[in-house]
């Protein structure tokens, strides 16, 4: 039997879903981190940037490309794969582990850009920063993300952030770019519209 | 992903690709600083061996480590299976111990499934008897796929003790699934009269050897397994190694692009002589090296998840 709707219960709430970063947005948001980077790294000497997949992996590669067009120097640009070195691992099916691809020269002595898509929990970058130390050691790792939606379990923070989205837990941001998802776009999904 | 890895047959060309795949990204840990990930901190594997064994054992032993488990190595000289202790008494031994994967190699064909009904954990054969060897199927795929690029269309001849050998059961099941042509040479003693449609549909079989050759993209040799010859297959073995080794003269038949496996260990002069199995065509360090890498994709396939 079906329990009633309770008297005071609110009625079901509608999915909502807003768009936070147009595509046009996005372009000028990896613009800016681009050009944030340079100043900070006086004009990415020695610096590489490494991607965490998925959506880390083109945005890096856009960060690198729009470097390469404001001040002419040819960043190297890496996927930072961290399935094994996740701290869920087991509470999931098993997941697929994909390639780790340094740029030539590797990251020994490096300053080293992490670029993700968004910035939640903080455990990928912790998971990140576990698997960058078996594979060399850079001389500093700095943190870049596109969006920086807050509720942090771990004390970590990012160096460049596109945008803060103030959120709720219960609040889904969901970015999509063009290379892995057809489009550029930054969405909030309301609770209903997980 | 499945539970157990019992038999070349238990994977299907999907689960297969995703095992070598896997296999691919473990392998360049191997060349790193830091020869170790964290994957299955806090899991325990234990290699359960009733065979002697080299490289397999050594191969799980690295590849569990790797991945940071523990290992617990179980021999059967020298522990209370010489007191007459049970199979099923020592996996329930094993069982209490908490162990989340057996290893098992064993003389009897059929007991690693038999012990995957006693054990919560996952079971991997690592050889039982004369059935199966999935581990060295797997590592063998690989090493074909890096070294010829593919594995459908490819042509593989199994040539020597197709009756003793699981490794030639195993690769049968494993190729067959992921597309490429296998012909089993030797002997008639030595090639069960309905091998070919009792494992796999598409396999053939020749008695000679250098009709096949120059047709192949790959040799895989199999030792003449004297150890479990109850019976005389053939007359001498010189004879064998005049009709069904391979020399330099037939390594000369194979088109220039074939490479010659063997899965160790070997009998030089007899099924390979050394001239061959020390040439560039040969891959038979190469396997040993790829061993740990696809073990450490299964291990970290079969017990990475909650899928225990």
């Amino acid at each position: 039997m079906a329990y009633p709707p309770a008297a005071h219960a609110s009625p079901p709430r509608q999915p909502s879903v807003k768009v936070i970063l147009t595509a046009a947005d996005v372009s000028r948001v990896v613009d800016r981190i681009a050009h944030q980077i340079l100043e900070k790294t006086q004009g990415a000497a020695d610096t590489v940037l490494l991607g965490i997949p998925t959506r880390g992996v083109p945005l890096a590669r856009r960060l690198a490309a729009r470097i390469s067009t404001f001040e002419d120097i040819a960043v190297g640009v890496g996927v930072l794969d961290i399935t094994l070195y996740r701290d869920d691992l087991r509470r999931h099916a098993t997941r697929a582990v994909g390639p780790t691809q340094l740029p030539l020269g590797g990251i020994d002595g490096k300053r080293v850009v992490l670029v993700d898509d968004v910035l939640f929990s903080g455990r990928t970058v912790r998971a990140a920063l576990d698997a960058l130390g078996d594979v060399g050691r850079p001389a500093s790792v700095q943190l870049a993300v596109l969006v920086d939606r807050g509720h942090r379990q771990l004390p970590i923070r990012a160096d460049y952030v596109g945008k803060n989205i103030p959120t709720a837990l219960a609040e889904n941001v969901k970015v999509t770019l063009a290379e892995t998802d057809g489009a550029d776009e930054v969405k909030l999904y309301g609770e209903a519209g997980r | 992903m499945i539970r157990h890895l019992l038999s070349g047959a238990d994977l299907d060309a999907a689960a297969a690709t995703q095992i070598l795949d896997t296999a691919a990204e473990m392998a360049t840990v191997a060349g790193r600083e830091v020869k170790k990930l964290p994957a299955l901190r806090g899991r325990t594997v234990v290699n359960l061996f009733y065979e002697d064994s080299t490289r397999t054992r050594i191969s799980f032993e690295a590849a569990a480590k790797r991945l940071s488990a523990d290992v617990i190595n179980f021999s059967a000289k020298g522990s209370s299976v010489t007191k007459g202790e049970s199979l099923k008494d020592t996996a329930l031994t094993l069982q209490a111990m908490g162990a989340d994967a057996v290893v098992v190699r064993h003389p009897a064909s059929g007991a690693p499934h038999r012990l995957a009904n006693w054990v919560d954990g996952s079971v991997v054969n690592a050889g039982d008897g004369t059935h199966e060897h999935p581990t060295q199927a797997l590592l063998d795929a690989y090493t074909m796929r890096a070294r010829l690029g593919r594995l459908a269309g490819l042509h593989v001849a199994v040539v020597g003790d197709v009756l003793h050998s699981r490794v030639a059961r195993s690769n049968v099941l494993l190729l067959s699934t992921l597309g490429a042509k296998v012909t089993l040479v030797g002997p008639p003693t030595l090639i069960p009269v309905d091998i070919a449609q009792a494992l796999a549909s598409g396999i053939d079989v020749s008695y000679d050897l250098d009709a096949v050759l120059p047709n192949v993209d790959v040799v895989m040799m199999l030792r003449v397994q004297r150890e479990r010859m109850t019976d005389s297959y053939f007359p001498s073995a010189r004879e064998y190694a005049r009709r069904y080794g391979l020399d330099a003269p037939r390594m000369r038949r194979l088109p220039e692009h074939a490479i010659v496996m063997h899965p160790g260990p070997m009998n030089r002069g007899m099924e390979i002589t050394p001239e061959v199995a020390d040439s560039p065509r040969s891959t038979i360090v190469e396997q040993v090296a790829n061993g740990v890498s696809v073990r450490m994709a299964v291990l970290y396939l079969l017990l990475g998840g909650n899928n225990l």
